[in-house]
């Protein structure tokens, strides 16, 4: 499939390169200085991941690449032929939610939404990080190394304070991890 | 009609809630009209001045750049009521980032190179942004925001205080504060056949097609401005704002659909702000704690092009009785962007001053802070002298601090140690008033048993379509499934903004008034004709009647903080609220709304502030790197933060009973925090917000 091309068409500023989005391949040609975010939103009309700073500041561009949670607006989409992008909208199976979107409906934690997708998918990138013995700044050091780390309160709250929520929904946000894990 | 249970009340789940989790919800910029451009604005860097020239050249040759806008080169519009959407419309640089010109371009990358390569050339004057309490252009304004009297004198406030025999006179600052929804203002906007249409991060869009009507000399009827999902606003998606207008302006020069988002570190000086606020609070009371004379003097900012002047004393003519009373706004204008409304506008910071006055006072007079504020509830509204039409602080005092544990306080402060931290515990009342504005709605019975509910409400988070939808119902005695909402379309009945926590009210009030009517009709069951029966409604006349009442809400707010005496951290390891807001319409959406505001509240009084720089104009911290909203870090995990409320029944406000909740959250929580935070460690602190510099060295030596 092709998205046709993004931005400049000016010879030498583009390249061309294959993205796997949400289980789809793209052949795309792209204005060097595109972001994923930007390729998402405006050239694949993915629209759930958010722009909120586009600095890399607030986390609501978050998307999984490779299975990882990233700053989708921070990586310049050049820099990523062959890798596997997973949006909110690929999260659930056909029309069923995503355990992590259950979650956060069952919790209220949303308010305007704009935040939502970033949050769930850094939900989805902290749940496999914990289960995989990432530490964090939360994590008791005599943790044994590997082993999964028991997402507790602090726990979640230190791992998801890359994704800002001006409605303030953290409470039901913790909440709706706590369930899940 | 079926018999059902009335839902109202219950914490019926979001109506969107599914398009927001899953992505499908569409924002302002994330329309996609054919052939649609992006627009970059150009923000001035000069604090005051004039544009000379614009250099668009290296910007126009550029790939992708379609055209430059600027105030010489576009068509010239109608000047707006509201002196900040008159971008592009002459030379004048009222303040550092107003809009100077606008790129537009195939691309986002290209609109942004582009705007980057435009040069501007200026001529400068002297600037001043700096707020002092002694600034020779200070002076007493008519009216603060809200219409309220600028000046409000009982009896011989200085007088009384002089002979009090226990005296709290001191000053507090609250730095200018930001919005910062977490989506960037948009708008995404086409003509076609001499109709515009635009979708606009708004909070009202009746009022943004009435702006646009007015600027491009347009009958409303050729408008029409979507809202449909709003990524949050807090008061700075509560009028027009430019981006919106220049949107509108490129799509018309350019003859295809544009839109603009604007970049984040543009918001500050292009939305409003919370303006930066100077109190000066004088308690007069006898050694039993009764007030004798209160007194409060807020001193603000305004620009230059706008007089806009945050209510920060009015919360005082409310809250304490008192035989004295003096409340005085003052202001001066200066070389910056124009505030405006932010989350409990007046109510944020006055109660912060005035709740750690009474906190003071409480310490002066040895009374438990919650039976101090007990002790001076009045009986009708000190300002007034007006009846409320219900009043329960006290209910929320005591029910919070149940609640909290707070009976098992020792009130000395600065006596809780562990290692380097201090703990301590702190309250402070919060109160917002009762607003309502008039309204239309319609309600139809559809062949087939289905309703539809149409209003131009937005919901810009609060759950407004989830919560109209359940008055519907209700009103109608129909399952909330059958009941169809349609909001957030400038087409719908016109309805006031969702701000001033008067949504609900306005907006239930007609829904309320067009299903009671529709009801009524289909009493006797009549055979509906194809396109379905309707009822409108309209509530001009009933809401401007006025009420004899007083009428607020308020609540208790409840903090516990941990002070890390070598970092000068300051933690809020605990914090509760208790609120007494009419009847709750909707207990889910109620939580997240009273839990968010206390979230901001915490933000507040540990980690917001913005500065402006002497030196260049313009605020210094311009992105969310540099101006900390909280992260989910700062604030404690449930049940550590909670919400509650009473079920208060209050006949004189409207069909569904609700006083509002969208703001009162924030009111209280920053006085919590700062009272609190003396109970740690014995120290006053009485400049938002602490963060560890300030708490730092004022801890230094003392504890």
């Amino acid at each position: 499939m092709s998205a046709g091309v993004l931005g400049s068409l000016e010879a030498g500023h583009t390249s061309s390169l294959r993205l796997r989005v949400n289980g789809e391949w793209y052949e795309l040609s792209l204005d060097n200085r595109v972001a994923l975010l930007d390729v998402l939103r405006e050239g694949l009309g993915l629209t759930g991941s958010k722009k909120g700073c586009d600095h890399g500041q607030c986390g609501a561009c978050t998307v999984l690449v490779d299975g990882r949670r990233v700053n989708s607006c921070l990586l310049l989409a050049v820099a990523l032929d062959g890798a596997r992008v997973t949006t909110v909208e690929g999260l659930g199976e056909g029309d069923g939610l995503h355990p992590v979107q259950e979650a956060f409906l069952d919790r209220d934690a949303f308010q305007c939404g704009y935040c939502t997708p970033g949050q769930i998918c850094s939900t989805v990138g902290v749940l496999e990080e914990a289960a995989q013995g990432y530490p964090s700044a939360a994590t008791d050091p005599d943790h044994p190394a590997g082993e999964p780390v028991p997402l507790t309160g602090d726990e979640i709250r230190e791992r998801l304070s890359g994704n800002l929520c001006r409605c303030g929904a953290y409470p039901n946000i913790v909440d709706a991890v706590r369930d899940l894990s | 009609m079926t018999d059902t249970t009335s839902e109202l009340g219950t914490g019926v789940p979001r109506r969107e809630g599914r398009d927001k989790v899953t992505g499908a919800a569409r924002y302002a910029a994330e329309f996609a009209p054919p052939g649609r451009l992006y627009a970059w604005p150009v923000p001035a860097i000069v604090a005051a001045g004039s544009v000379r020239s614009v250099d668009a050249a290296a910007a126009l040759a550029l790939p992708g750049v379609v055209d430059v806008l600027t105030a010489r080169n576009t068509a010239p519009r109608a000047p707006a009521d509201d002196p900040t959407l008159n971008v592009l419309q002459d030379d004048d640089v009222p303040h550092r980032g107003w809009f100077v010109a606008l790129v537009v371009a195939e691309t986002l990358e290209a609109a942004r190179a582009g705007a980057q390569a435009v040069r501007v050339h200026y001529d400068t004057r002297p600037h001043d942004v700096t707020l002092t309490r002694d600034h020779r252009e200070r002076y007493v304004p008519e009216e603060a925001n809200g219409g309220h009297p600028a000046v409000r004198e009982r009896g011989d406030a200085p007088g009384a205080f002089d002979a009090a025999p226990i005296r709290v006179d001191a000053a507090y600052d609250v730095p200018p504060l930001h919005n910062h929804p977490m989506e960037p203002h948009a708008a995404t906007a086409s003509w076609e056949d001499g109709h515009l249409t635009v979708h606009d991060s708004s909070q009202g869009s009746t009022a943004v097609r009435a702006a646009l009507a007015q600027i491009f000399g347009l009958a409303e009827d050729r408008i029409t401005v979507t809202s449909a999902h709003v990524g949050g606003g807090f008061g700075s998606k509560g009028t027009p704002r430019p981006h919106v207008v220049l949107a509108a302006l490129a799509a018309r020069h350019t003859g295809r659909p544009v839109t603009l988002a604007l970049p984040r570190r543009d918001l500050p000086a292009a939305v409003g702000h919370r303006a930066p606020t100077l109190h000066r609070v004088r308690l007069g009371a006898d050694p039993d704690g009764i007030l004798l004379s209160v007194e409060h003097t807020a001193l603000t900012h305004t620009s230059r092009i706008k007089e806009f002047v945050e209510q920060a004393a009015v919360p005082a003519r409310v809250m304490y009785g008192s035989p004295h009373s003096s409340t005085v706004h003052e202001v001066v204008p200066l070389d910056v962007a124009s505030p405006s409304w932010m989350r409990a506008p007046g109510e944020a910071p006055g109660m912060y001053a005035l709740e750690s006055a009474m906190d003071e006072l409480a310490e002066r007079t040895g009374l438990d802070p919650v039976e101090l504020r007990v002790l001076n509830d009045p009986a009708d509204e000190p300002d007034s002298g007006r009846p409320f039409s219900s009043r329960h602080l006290v209910e929320c005092l005591r029910e919070g601090a149940r609640r909290f544990g707070w009976e098992e306080r020792d009130p000395r402060p600065g006596v809780r140690r562990d290692g380097p931290r201090l703990t301590g515990t702190g309250v402070a009342a919060a109160t917002y008033p009762v607003l309502v504005s008039p309204c239309r709605a319609t309600a139809t019975a559809l062949p087939g048993g289905d309703y539809l509910v149409r209003v131009n409400a937005t919901d810009i988070g609060t759950g407004a379509r989830t919560v109209l939808g359940q008055i519907a119902a209700d009103a109608l005695g129909a399952p909330g499934d059958r009941v169809r909402v349609e909001i957030g379309d400038s087409d719908l009945p016109p309805a006031p903004l969702a701000g001033g926590s008067s949504g609900t009210a306005s907006w239930g009030w007609a829904v309320h008034e067009a299903c009671a009517t529709l009801a009524g009709r289909l009493a006797g069951d009549p055979e509906l004709p194809p396109e379905g029966l309707t009822a409108e409604a309209d509530t001009a006349e009933a809401v401007e009647a006025g009420s004899p009442y007083a009428r607020h809400a308020f609540g208790a707010h409840f903090a516990e903080v941990s002070v890390d005496t070598d970092t000068g951290e300051v933690r809020v390891v605990r914090a509760y609220g208790h609120f007494a807001a009419g009847r709750i319409l909707n207990a889910r959406t109620a939580r997240s709304q009273f839990l968010g505001g206390m979230v901001m509240g915490i933000g507040m009084a540990l980690t917001e502030q913005s500065t402006l720089d002497p030196a260049f104009g313009g605020f210094a911290e311009r992105d969310l790197a540099a101006y900390h909203v909280p992260v989910s870090a700062d604030i404690p995990a449930p049940p550590a933060i909670e919400a509650g409320w009473l079920d208060e029944a209050d006949p004189h406000l409207n069909p569904v009973g609700g006083k509002g909740i969208g703001e009162i959250g924030i009111v209280g929580m920053a006085a919590a925090v700062g009272n609190a935070a003396h109970h740690a460690t014995g120290v006053r602190f009485r400049s938002l917000p602490l963060t560890p510099d300030k708490v730092r060295a004022a801890l230094a030596g003392v504890v």
